[in-house]
């Protein structure tokens, strides 16, 4: 469970400059919801995201994930229950490693780094066998560098890496959004398979009302870094595309 | 001949340097101009415990240890003082003359009436041969550890750090400890090629490290652009080529020297030299 305790976030504090991204948040996300995000641009919505992972440290309030408060931990130790994916495609992957190498790292994200060799022949099965499930043919590439590959390849195994461990948790910021509308729709396809199967609490930003009213089960909307709507599972099912149209007019 | 012979032998032992300088340059891509203090730092202890006839092992590990402490200096000063990393570099160099000027008590020491890891091992009769090999033994001795470092688990968590940060700290790794520790082997490998020089020139000198720098990154570049040409990809391959770039490099210095160029205009040759790596492969994708 993640709890947002009257999390505020100030930019440039002090001066001409000074933006209020986040004002005041209280939420409260249990075990298994899957929270669709969505919002004008400079709404607040990723650096939501970015407190709870802690790429941004929090102005005033408090971020508890399984009932620990992580509000002073960095991003790298809060990566022990959570996950990413980012709207770059390339920015969840290292270019200049293998596609082996990278779900090595993601196979470690819990757990120390040490000086010995970890690619063995079962992890490299592993590896393939997971790979495989996406038919995109990568599986006999796992040598070739990251770099090589295209962004939905690139997003596709980002979200693989996410469940190489233990996180319990994924949040992506517009996973989509540089894709193709055929890549698009595998990548969304392929993250609900995840978050099903793994049993994940996730959130997903999205400028796209279609994939809002389709996916998750929650609906929040954010405002000037409020909370303008908080739509349960009951209620979102009814909402019908034109009302989540006029909420931006 | 023997001429070449000599520079063969300079190349090898400036080769553990430029293995230090791909760490900072290529793998973490941060300029770190430590070298040339670290590199001294290694040849001045190596003088000063040699002559006070210390076992090889004690003074070469005592040289490695202290390079890598200037390397966690500069790693601390960048990740924790937020300081740019070329400065950081500049600071701990700088700091390092003074430190360096100390440990040797006068500008330079020689080091003719002492035993060095040349003369205590004998694997060939002919000294000059004896000395290749013991430099080819080091060489490739460092570059295996090396290889296995950066093959390893952590050595991919470094590597990542140095790919992309975002990332790496995604997947719950620490990047200033990574560039901490990275700079500090690569300061370590600084300090042993130090260690090297020093023994098979039988003297450290205060100034034997201004420029150094410019040999590793000219050595790495020359490594890198062979990488280019021959598409290669493998982490051994790469390293190898690192050694080979510097052996490309010192014989070209030594070429450029039995042509009959003054000595004087060496560090300017040096200069051009690595100018024109840097330079060549970007004239060659903008001929206008």
């Amino acid at each position: 469970m993640i709890s947002l305790e009257n999390i505020s976030k100030t930019f440039n504090h002090g001066q001409v400059n000074e933006i209020n991204a986040l004002q005041n948040i209280n939420l409260q996300i249990h075990k298994g919801e899957y929270i669709i995000l969505i919002g004008s641009n400079g709404s607040g919505k990723t650096t939501l995201l970015n407190t709870i992972s802690g790429a941004e440290k929090v102005t005033r309030g408090k971020v508890v994930i399984h009932g620990t408060d992580v509000t002073r931990y960095p991003e790298y130790k809060r990566s022990k229950w959570i996950a990413r994916v980012f709207q770059n495609p390339y920015t969840g992957t290292s270019s200049d490693l293998s596609i082996l190498d990278n779900f090595r790292l993601a196979a470690l994200r819990t757990q120390p780094k040490k000086l010995a060799i970890g690619i063995n022949s079962p992890f490299r099965e592993r590896v393939r066998d997971m790979i495989s499930k996406l038919d995109m043919g990568l599986e006999n590439k796992i040598d070739q560098l990251m770099g090589n590959l295209s962004g939905g390849q690139r997003q596709a195994l980002t979200l693989l890496m996410s469940v190489m461990d233990e996180a319990s948790i994924l949040l992506m910021d517009e996973p989509t959004a540089a894709l193709d509308p055929k890549s698009a729709t595998q990548i969304l396809r392929l993250a609900n398979q995840i978050i099903k199967e793994f049993q994940l609490t996730a959130i997903l930003i999205t400028h796209n009302l279609k994939d809002a009213q389709q996916n998750g089960t929650r609906l929040i909307q954010f405002q000037e870094g409020k909370i303008q709507r908080d739509i349960h599972e009951e209620q979102k099912s009814k909402i019908l595309l034109p009302d989540m149209l006029e909420w931006f007019e | 001949m023997n001429f070449y012979l000599e520079a063969f032998q300079l190349s090898l032992c400036l080769g553990t340097m430029c293995l230090g300088v791909f760490i900072s340059m290529k793998i973490f891509n941060i300029p770190d101009i430590t070298t040339d203090g670290s590199y001294t730092l290694g040849a001045s202890i190596t003088a000063v415990l040699l002559s006070r006839h210390l076992p090889i092992l004690y003074v070469m590990l005592a040289s490695m240890s202290m390079g890598a402490v200037a390397g966690m200096l500069t790693g601390f000063i960048h990740t924790r003082l937020k300081i740019d990393a070329l400065l950081a570099g500049i600071l701990v160099m700088t700091g390092l003359y003074s430190i360096n000027l100390i440990i040797l008590g006068r500008s330079n020491i020689p080091l003719i009436d002492t035993a060095s890891v040349f003369s205590s091992f004998t694997l060939f009769a002919n000294t000059t041969y004896n000395n290749l090999s013991i430099g080819l033994l080091f060489i490739i001795i460092t570059g295996l550890i090396l290889l296995f470092v950066l093959k390893s688990d952590f050595g991919i968590a470094m590597r990542a750090t140095g790919s992309s940060e975002t990332m790496a700290r995604a997947l719950g790794i620490n990047n200033n400890k990574m560039k901490i520790i990275g700079l500090a082997i690569a300061n370590a490998l600084t300090a042993l090629s130090g260690f090297l020089v020093a023994q098979y020139q039988n003297f450290t000198d205060i100034n034997m490290g201004i420029g150094i720098v410019i040999v590793g990154l000219g050595s790495v570049l020359i490594g890198n652009v062979l990488k280019d040409w021959f598409k290669i990809k493998s982490i051994a391959a790469q390293l190898a080529l690192v050694v080979l770039g510097s052996l490309i490099f010192q014989m070209v210095l030594a070429v450029t020297l039995v042509s009959g160029v003054d000595p004087n205009f060496l560090k300017l040759i040096t200069a051009l030299f690595v100018l024109l790596i840097v330079a060549l492969p970007r004239l060659r994708r903008h001929p206008a």
